[in-house]
């Protein structure tokens, strides 16, 4: 147990009554390095993600995670939000009616006392620099959450709302998906400009090609609901080039 | 800049959003009380304290007798603990003559009641003119001078029938007489109180008036009657407030809205009711929209026990335009069977109907609509959207729409949707730190945003202190 970093500790975890999904997953992620999870459809990233978050519809059926040294295993979603963890979702939902500035600002005084609300240039200058680091207009601010929004712009509202929410540790989900080579590298520009000593991320993709954006620290492979192999990023390119079954003969699984 | 307040003046409003500020009954003290139930001698007794003329208590003994013919609907939501015999039909607070114009005059123990609803304050800020009526009676009424001088009417119902005979009887019971329906009958026969609006040709309002209605009485029934007429090319915007504190039996209100748009007029007429849990409320509001004159109802009920209202838009002028945007929050015992009704008897006409609803905890919201195209109305159009929102397995919810149409060259749209708080959107919320209440209240508000968007700002910080108060303990 230390402090500085996401620990994921023999996870166990499953659909609420259904089969076991995660298998026993170890995984360390240190605060200011950015790690790629990799692995084939089925083997778990998604809801290892899910699972971190919080999740209601999940059960940990044994195993933890802690958040520098402390186990958030009791927490809520929104506690866990709050104690510093960040999930940029591969399919971010829809909330007719609430406007992303209204949404960032609830977001933002639920972090802090009430009667200590963010001030309203504070509110907005830290909103102009997210906005600029994503090469969006502000007028975004204004549209309601994801409604109407394209793939490509909800990826994009993802990475938005982690550098104004500024987590300790972010997992982002595929956020690469769906993205075309612009959008891939204005997504990349937005999370390196969160990379830093206070901040470490795990990325989940299928494709090197995000990693020649977003220079990962480690991968991890992820396969049948553990991670079984970590290496140096370029490892990433050597499944890009072999495909997992290497892998799996590799290890023996 | 964008807009990152939810309203920069919530602080000053704070005096309007204590806690309890619904939960609240003061002393009853009465010059006059009517005997329990609907009988020929209250009728009687009403026109004569009133000192009306004899046409006044003719229309309301005939009204009587149109009650007593046509008897109880036999459609909508059970009413039948709904007693008439153990209702008040009139009761007069504290003696005194006329209409007080002057806030401090007013007694005590009603403007104590008001203070803490904060109408003075309201007044001050947001309003051409505040009425407030307590039990049967208005008790206060002002206009702002800038207003007065161009010619417009702000006066009790009594005082404008008294003052202006002329303009209040061509206009008076002719959107809807008492043939119209039951409670239109029994309101035309013990109608006290309520709003007389009358603004000239081509003068626009741009502030609000308001009229705050308050019940503190048991077992007694309000009968406001409104008359609003907006002459030729004429703007306003009228807002009414309801409040009952809660008692054990049933109090019931039943009130006539009666307003009539003239060419190329506007009017909106804004209603968050808040009734206490145990007040019946069954109103019927409609308007004339004349000649590309345009009617906008805006209804939000979130009180009650039982609501039954359905605002209406006669379109009977070319290019003629109605609207309908109505909030509803059944919480549990609370049926809101609410909707409206569009008449389109002219070409071009056009009407929007947007109904959203919300229900927990057993209770019942309705969407109850006409739509009702006349042969002849050529190229009238008419879209109704109807959403449900159910927050838990116990709340229902029905959609009644008619559609009748004779003209063939009609565009009619309707579209009905019913959802339920989604797990998902939950989780994505509280997955940025907010908690799980707050989201699911977070959610609900943009359920709604299309026609809270509608309010001015400080009745939309209201609405949704209302909505929150409903939403405590809905999730976890």
């Amino acid at each position: 147990m230390q402090k500085n970093q996401l620990e994921i500790v023999n996870l166990h975890a499953r659909v609420e009554g259904g089969e076991e999904i995660l298998k026993g997953v170890n995984l360390i992620l240190p605060k200011s390095e950015v790690h790629a999870l990799m692995g084939p459809n089925g083997s778990g990233k998604s809801t290892l993600a899910k699972v971190i978050a919080g999740d209601p519809s999940y059960e940990i059926t044994s195993g933890n995670i802690l958040v520098d040294g402390e186990s958030i295993l009791e927490l809520e979603a929104d506690e866990r939000a709050r104690a510093g963890l960040y999930l940029a979702f591969q399919y971010p939902v829809e909330v007719p009616g609430v406007s992303m500035a209204n949404f960032l600002r609830l977001a933002l005084n639920a972090r802090r006392d009430e009667g200590d609300e963010i001030e309203v240039m504070e509110f907005y200058n830290k909103l102009q620099d997210a906005i600029k680091n994503l090469n969006w207009d502000e007028s975004i601010l204004e549209r309601n959450l994801h409604e109407g929004f394209s793939g490509g712009e909800k990826k994009r509202s993802e990475i938005l709302q982690m550098l104004v929410l500024e987590p300790k540790y972010s997992i982002l989900d595929e956020t690469d998906s769906g993205l075309d080579v612009d959008a891939l590298k204005i997504v990349s520009h937005g999370v390196n400009a969160a990379r830093g000593p206070e901040f470490g991320a795990l990325v989940i993709t299928h494709y090197q090609r995000l990693l020649n954006h977003i220079v990962p620290d480690k991968v991890h492979v992820m396969y049948d609901g553990q991670i079984v192999k970590t290496g140096p990023k370029e490892l990433a390119m050597e499944l890009d080039k072999k495909g997992y079954d290497w892998l799996t003969q590799e290890v023996g699984v | 800049m964008p807009n990152t307040q939810a309203h920069p003046d919530a602080a000053k409003l704070e005096g309007m959003q204590h806690e309890n500020q619904y939960d609240f009954k003061l002393k009853e003290d009465y010059a006059f009380k009517s005997d329990k139930g609907l009988t020929e001698k209250v009728v009687r007794e009403i026109s004569a304290m009133k000192e009306e003329p004899e046409w006044m208590l003719e229309f309301r003994l005939n009204a009587l007798k149109i009650a007593n013919k046509k008897g109880w609907p036999k459609w909508g939501p059970d009413i039948s603990d709904l007693n008439f015999d153990d209702i008040y039909f009139y009761i007069r607070p504290e003696d005194r003559q006329g209409t007080f114009a002057d806030w401090d005059e007013v007694p005590d123990e009603v403007r104590a009641t008001y203070d803490r609803l904060g109408i003075p304050e309201a007044e001050q800020k947001v309003l051409a003119g505040v009425g407030a009526q307590y039990e049967s009676e208005m008790v206060y009424h002002s206009l702002k001078e800038e207003w007065e001088k161009q010619g417009v009417i702000f006066l009790d119902t009594e005082t404008g029938l008294r003052e202006y005979p002329e303009i209040f009887r061509e206009h008076f019971a002719t959107v809807v007489p008492p043939e119209d329906n039951y409670f239109a009958a029994v309101n035309s026969a013990v109608w006290s109180g309520g709003s007389f609006v009358y603004v000239p040709a081509g003068v626009e309002i741009d502030v609000p008036l308001q009229a705050y209605f308050l019940l503190n009485a048991e077992n007694m029934g309000q009968f406001e009657r409104t008359l609003i007429i907006a002459e030729k090319g004429a703007k306003l915007h009228y807002i009414e407030g309801c409040t009952a504190p809660s008692y054990n039996s049933n109090s019931f209100h039943s009130g006539v809205i009666e307003i009539i748009v003239k060419d190329d007029a506007e009017v909106r007429y804004s209603t968050i009711q808040n009734w206490s849990h145990n007040v019946y409320n069954l109103v019927t509001q409609r308007a004339i929209v004349n000649k590309n004159a345009s009617m906008r109802w805006l209804d939000g009920n979130l009180g009650s026990k039982v609501t039954m209202k359905y605002p209406s838009c006669v379109l009977i002028g070319e290019g003629a335009k109605g609207e309908v945007l109505s909030i509803a929050f059944a919480n549990k015992g609370q049926v809101q069977d609410a909707g409206a009704k569009m008449i389109h008897a002219a070409p071009n006409t056009s009407s929007t109907v947007i109904s959203k609803s919300i229900s927990k905890n057993g209770g019942r919201s309705s969407y109850r609509g006409l739509v009702k195209i006349y042969d002849g109305a050529y190229n009238s159009k008419s879209n109704v959207e109807c959403d449900a929102l159910l927050l838990d397995k116990t709340a229902k919810t029905d959609t009644y729409p008619y559609i009748e149409i004779d003209e063939k060259t009609a565009h009619v749209g309707h579209e009905a949707s019913v959802s339920k708080l989604n797990d998902e959107q939950l989780f994505y919320l509280q997955s940025r730190g907010i908690p799980e209440a707050e989201a699911a209240a977070l959610i609900v508000r943009g359920f709604l945003e299309p026609v809270a968007k509608e309010l001015p700002l400080e009745y939309a910080v209201e609405l949704n202190r209302l909505i929150e108060l409903e939403m405590e303990g809905s999730v976890g």
